[in-house]
């Protein structure tokens, strides 16, 4: 074994790559569960995002455009859930598991002709003195827009839940929708906005796996990260900025183990990959077991079903 | 009696499905796939189906294919399998490891239909044979390659899980490589998939990044290839289980990141057995072929490789198909220098199915 | 303006409406989605609803499979709706059909080769045992912090898949499997194996336990003291603490019995029709299991009802394949509308539909 082979500097480099897809469907799961609503659909809208994007990048050769229509396919995917649960109140545990199923087939059936394809990728920026410098240059600042849009999208949402008056709404729908309702707030509205926008980055971040990170479009090819990205949520706990060291940390083990191995360690590199889930409980057991902290960050509607009495 | 009005429903169900004018025989013969992932991963199931297209486009109307994708393997196998033979499957291959013991169950059932299970052992009753292919000899070839090429001396191996057949692929490329080039090292990662393309990416780029040059994969998907094209023409891989030759040349027509490939083409052993079905010489057979019956095939090697290397591989992979040399030829000692080959010797087909070391060389162990 | 209104009893008439409404519509947009991928939609829903049932090759096979395919959903789904009933919400029971199958065989192959009646009993209670530890994990979780079950069970779905993976290539992989992951074959074990009771009715141990628990679960829950405390706990939190109901115990009660039927239902499967435990063993019964709870509408019955529908469009959906070579992702994309229409037209249940203006302001 000879650790000394893991170049730090590539290490990290891979695995903010590696972690673009979770992170961009992991922010967006958050919001919906901020606004109380629990979307077990992601593994399907991030898929559907994967192929439509694919297909649109296809035949427009503008992989951006791919991303865009991934965005919208992913929400107007959402929105069938949404309508389910929102306004048909419908279980959402069950819709979520059912949209999952739902995007599966749908994006095999889609991306059946373009098996096989290669599509045109995202170029790496090239940033003037930033990816110049040593060391960091190669680190931090020489990926595709997409790794940058998705950390800017961290500070967004972060900004927004904290500072805006709409955040705070949305915030105040996850915490109790009764109150809100009473409020005068539109519950119904906000959360259906709320899962569109979950929609949106789950499409972005499957279509990042299909145009960037493998880059072709290959039945199944989620592979279960969807799920990941909602392990992501809870070991967040429900804050955009432990999102992205969620997303990174998961994203890095998986990148790490194999790191480890190609530097020689054999022993206990299965086990290593099922840590973060047993970190993630761990954390949730901590942040429910701190009561005492007023700032308690699971929206307590979370999974329930709102329907106004008046 | 029964059997007969069987085969007619099912073949009139069949013709409808397919909108065909009519049937043009009385009893065309049915050869029926179970596969284990969707067509469309361009890896295993799909080259299992392209035999199927293959037996279809041989005989044309005398038989007649139906098939099953992504059957998991386990309880709903079983029963694939029998809805299968009770639909009037003559014949019935079954394409994964895991439908060994459903495959034997079945056939114990229906004794008039032949069972073909891929890649296992079993065969419990007179009417199942298994078939697997030399895929070692491809390992060769590419192992050959490999090590020629490598300029770091650094060449990976992206293994699924550690079964012998990927044990063996190990050992083949590993051998030949160092054959090739004395100075050459292995680097092994496990992904513990066949099929997860994110994953197979990290795998390669975990690799590169640690200096590794030439990579193998043994894993269904193109991944690794599109993530070693990213190192723009610094490193080489080739395309595993279907020739992938999209990435065989770039855009902008300078060599692609896969440099050759081992293809498994099981056309010929479909078309085999089929025609001894219809022509009555069919027997239970235990087939281990390889690249001599065409069953594993070198894809085209594209110019990245020089012109020498290619002569040498072209050398290799005809005295493979004549026969005259054995990849596994002594002297080879196992990874703790005990001998396990002497001079001349060649490896006995029941030690490599059942292979569980590395040979002397290769650092690391066998993760269990 | 369309409004819902809450009715006071859900409604008889479309507790029975609903779910026909709903296979005529997922007919409907399902046979329009199987022509344009170009099969005729009248034979493809045929083949899917009609074929399983009454096809003359394939009935007396196929009639039979519903049973072993509908078995474990109902046997996991019927725990799993007592839980939500007091809403709790284990959504983990992937993970514990996969822990009562690991640990159940463990029990059994730690004595093989021995030949014993017991051996099979032993394993089906290891392996409900192994279930119920692995609910109660999130169970005792959350009694004792809190801590939020769906995500807890979630999570361990994935490390139970992770050990699964690690113990079928590792301590129970078959010493004479040629080194290929994957245990030894229950099935074959006489002492393991779990065959049909009745050869050829697909009656395997499995089923009757799941037929069983339909009618504990609706003796519970119409008759019983404890099946009124879970209901009250799930409609009125709070009126059931007054009552005197400890929600400490219900939800021990209602993981851990969630947690035993689906680690069962696991032993059952893996002993019977799976044959072995291996790293594909996982095949999702514990998630579609969540869907037939709640097709089932948590009833017993409704859930053994949706059970045998969710088996049929399984099973269905194979004969579409082979017969009409329809790929297997439209399967898949009409069971998903299937649900969504299942779940959309639920809502006439409970709520009524009405139209104009809301008369409260």
């Amino acid at each position: 074994m000879d650790l000394s082979n893991i170049n730090p500097i590539l290490l990290i480099a891979s695995i903010m790559i590696s972690a673009t897809p979770i992170l961009l469907a992991a922010l967006g799961e958050m919001v919906v569960e901020k606004s109380g609503v629990l979307n077990l659909g992601v593994e399907g809208m991030m898929i559907s995002g994967a192929v439509i994007g694919f297909i649109v990048a296809i035949n427009t050769g503008a992989p951006l455009l791919g991303f865009a229509t991934a965005a919208v396919a992913g929400a107007v995917l959402s929105l069938s859930f949404g309508i389910l649960t929102q306004v048909l109140l419908s279980n959402q545990v069950a819709t979520g598991l059912g949209l999952t199923l739902l995007g599966l087939g749908l994006s095999s059936l889609l991306g059946k002709p373009y098996e096989g394809m290669k599509a045109e990728t995202l170029p790496k920026l090239d940033i003037p003195v930033l990816g110049d410098l040593p060391v960091v240059g190669r680190m931090l600042f020489s990926h595709d827009i997409m790794v940058y849009l998705s950390l800017a999208l961290v500070v967004a949402v972060w900004a927004f839940l904290k500072y805006t008056r709409a955040g705070l709404i949305l915030r105040a729908v996850g915490e109790s929708h009764d109150s809100a309702h009473a409020l005068g707030y539109k519950v119904v509205r906000v959360r259906l906005l709320a899962i569109m926008f979950g929609g949106a980055c789950a499409g972005l971040g499957g279509a990042y796996l299909s145009l960037v990170r493998v880059p072709q479009w290959t039945e199944g090819m989620t592979a279960g990260a969807g799920w990941i990205a909602l392990a992501i949520v809870v070991f967040a706990s429900w804050r955009a900025g432990r999102v992205l060291i969620g997303a990174y940390l998961f994203g890095g083990i998986t990148v790490l183990q194999l790191n480890l191995q190609a530097a020689g360690l054999t022993w206990g590199v299965q086990y290593l990959s099922m840590s973060p889930y047993l970190i993630t409980i761990l954390v949730l057991v901590f942040i429910s077991s701190n009561r005492s902290r007023s700032n308690h960050d699971a929206p307590a509607t979370l999974g329930r079903t709102f329907h106004a009495t008046r | 009696m029964i059997r007969r009005t069987l085969l007619a429903t099912a073949a009139a169900g069949l013709t409808l499905a397919l909108g065909a004018p009519a049937m043009a025989q009385d009893d065309p013969t049915k050869a029926c796939f179970v596969y284990v992932g969707p067509i469309g991963d361009g890896g295993w199931t799909y080259q299992h189906h392209q035999g199927a297209l293959a037996l279809q486009e041989e005989y044309g109307d005398a038989v007649e294919i139906a098939y099953q994708e992504s059957v998991p393997e386990g309880a709903d196998s079983e029963r694939v399998i029998t809805q299968m033979a009770l639909s009037g499957c003559d014949i019935i291959f079954t394409t994964s490891f895991g439908y060994m013991d459903p495959t034997n169950n079945v056939a114990a059932k229906f004794p008039d239909v032949k069972f073909e299970h891929s890649t296992g052992y079993k065969r419990e009753h007179p009417n199942v044979s298994t078939y697997n292919a030399r895929f070692y000899e491809g390992r060769a070839v590419v192992g050959h390659i490999a090590g020629k090429m490598t300029e770091t001396n650094k060449i990976g191996y992206i293994g699924s899980f550690p079964i012998p057949e990927v044990i063996m692929g190990i050992n083949s490329y590993y051998h030949h490589a160092k054959l090739a080039n004395p100075e050459v090292e292995l680097v092994v990662t496990w992904a513990y998939t066949w099929f997860d393309p994110a994953k197979e990416a990290d795998a390669a780029r975990a690799m590169l990044d640690q200096g590794v040059d030439v990579i193998t994969a043994h894993t269904d998907s193109t991944a690794p290839l599109a993530e070693i094209g990213k190192e723009d023409g610094s490193a080489w891989g080739f395309g595993q289980a279907s020739d992938m030759a999209a990435f065989m040349t770039n855009e902008d027509g300078t060599p692609g990141p896969r440099i050759a490939s081992i293809i498994d083409d099981w056309s010929p052993y479909y078309i085999k057995r089929v025609g001894q079905l219809m022509d009555g010489t069919y027997e239970q057979i235990d087939s281990w072929a390889g690249m001599p019956e065409g069953e594993v095939v070198i894809g085209e090697m594209n110019d990245a490789i020089p012109d020498d290397v290619k002569a040498e591989a072209e050398a290799l992979i005809a005295s493979i198909e004549t026969g005259e040399y054995h990849p596994f030829t002594g002297p080879i000692n196992k990874q703790d220098g005990s001998a396990w080959l002497a001079e001349g010797e060649t490896a006995k087909d029941g030690t490599l199915l059942g292979m569980d070391f590395y040979i002397e060389g290769i650092t690391g162990d066998i993760p269990n | 303006m369309i409004r819902l209104e809450k009715r006071p009893q859900p409604s008889k008439t479309w507790t029975v409406a609903t779910p026909i409404l709903a296979v005529v519509l997922t007919m409907i947009f399902g046979g329009i989605m199987f022509g344009l991928i170009g099969t005729s939609p009248v034979e493809a829903i045929r083949t899917i609803f009609w074929d399983p049932l009454f096809h003359p090759q394939f009935a007396n096979f196929s009639r039979p499979q519903l049973l072993v395919k509908a078995g474990p959903l109902i046997l996991i789904a019927i725990g799993l709706s007592i839980g939500f009933r007091a809403g709790i919400w284990n959504i983990g029971a992937e993970g514990q059909y996969i822990m009562g199958a690991i640990v159940g065989a463990a029990a059994g192959l730690a004595l093989y080769p021995m030949e014993s009646a017991l051996i099979l009993p032993l394993m089906i209670v290891a392996g409900a045992l192994g279930g119920w530890a692995w609910a109660m994990i999130p169970g005792l979780l959350k009694v004792k912090f809190g801590t939020n079950e769906i995500l807890v069970s979630l999570m361990l779905v994935y490390v139970a898949e992770n050990i699964l993976a690690s113990v079928s290539s590792g301590v129970l992989r078959n010493p004479e499997g040629m080194g290929f992951p994957g245990s030894r074959n229950l099935a074959q074990w006489s002492s393991s194996q779990n065959l049909d009771l009745i050869p050829g009715t697909g009656m395997h141990l499995g089923v009757l336990s799941a037929f069983i628990a339909v009618i504990l679960a609706y003796v519970l829950l119409t008759r019983h003291i404890q099946g009124f405390n879970i209901r009250l706990s799930g409609q009125a939190p709070r009126a059931a603490k007054f009552a005197g109901v400890a929600p400490a115990r219900i939800i021990l009660f209602c993981l851990g019995m969630a947690g035993a039927l689906a680690g069962m239902a696991g032993l059952f499967e893996v002993t019977g029709p799976a044959g072995q435990v291996s790293i594909d063993f996982g095949s999702g019964y514990g998630f579609t299991a969540i869907i037939v709870a709640f097709l089932g509408r948590l009833h017993p019955v409704g859930i053994l009802l949706a059970g045998l529908l969710m088996a049929l469009t399984y099973i269905g959906g194979e004969l579409a394949q082979l017969m009409l070579g329809v790929p297997g992702a439209s399967i898949q994309l009409f069971q998903g509308m299937l649900l969504f229409f299942l779940l959309g037209v639920d809502v006439l249940t409970n709520y009524r539909v009405r139209f104009g203006a809301g008369e409260v302001a």
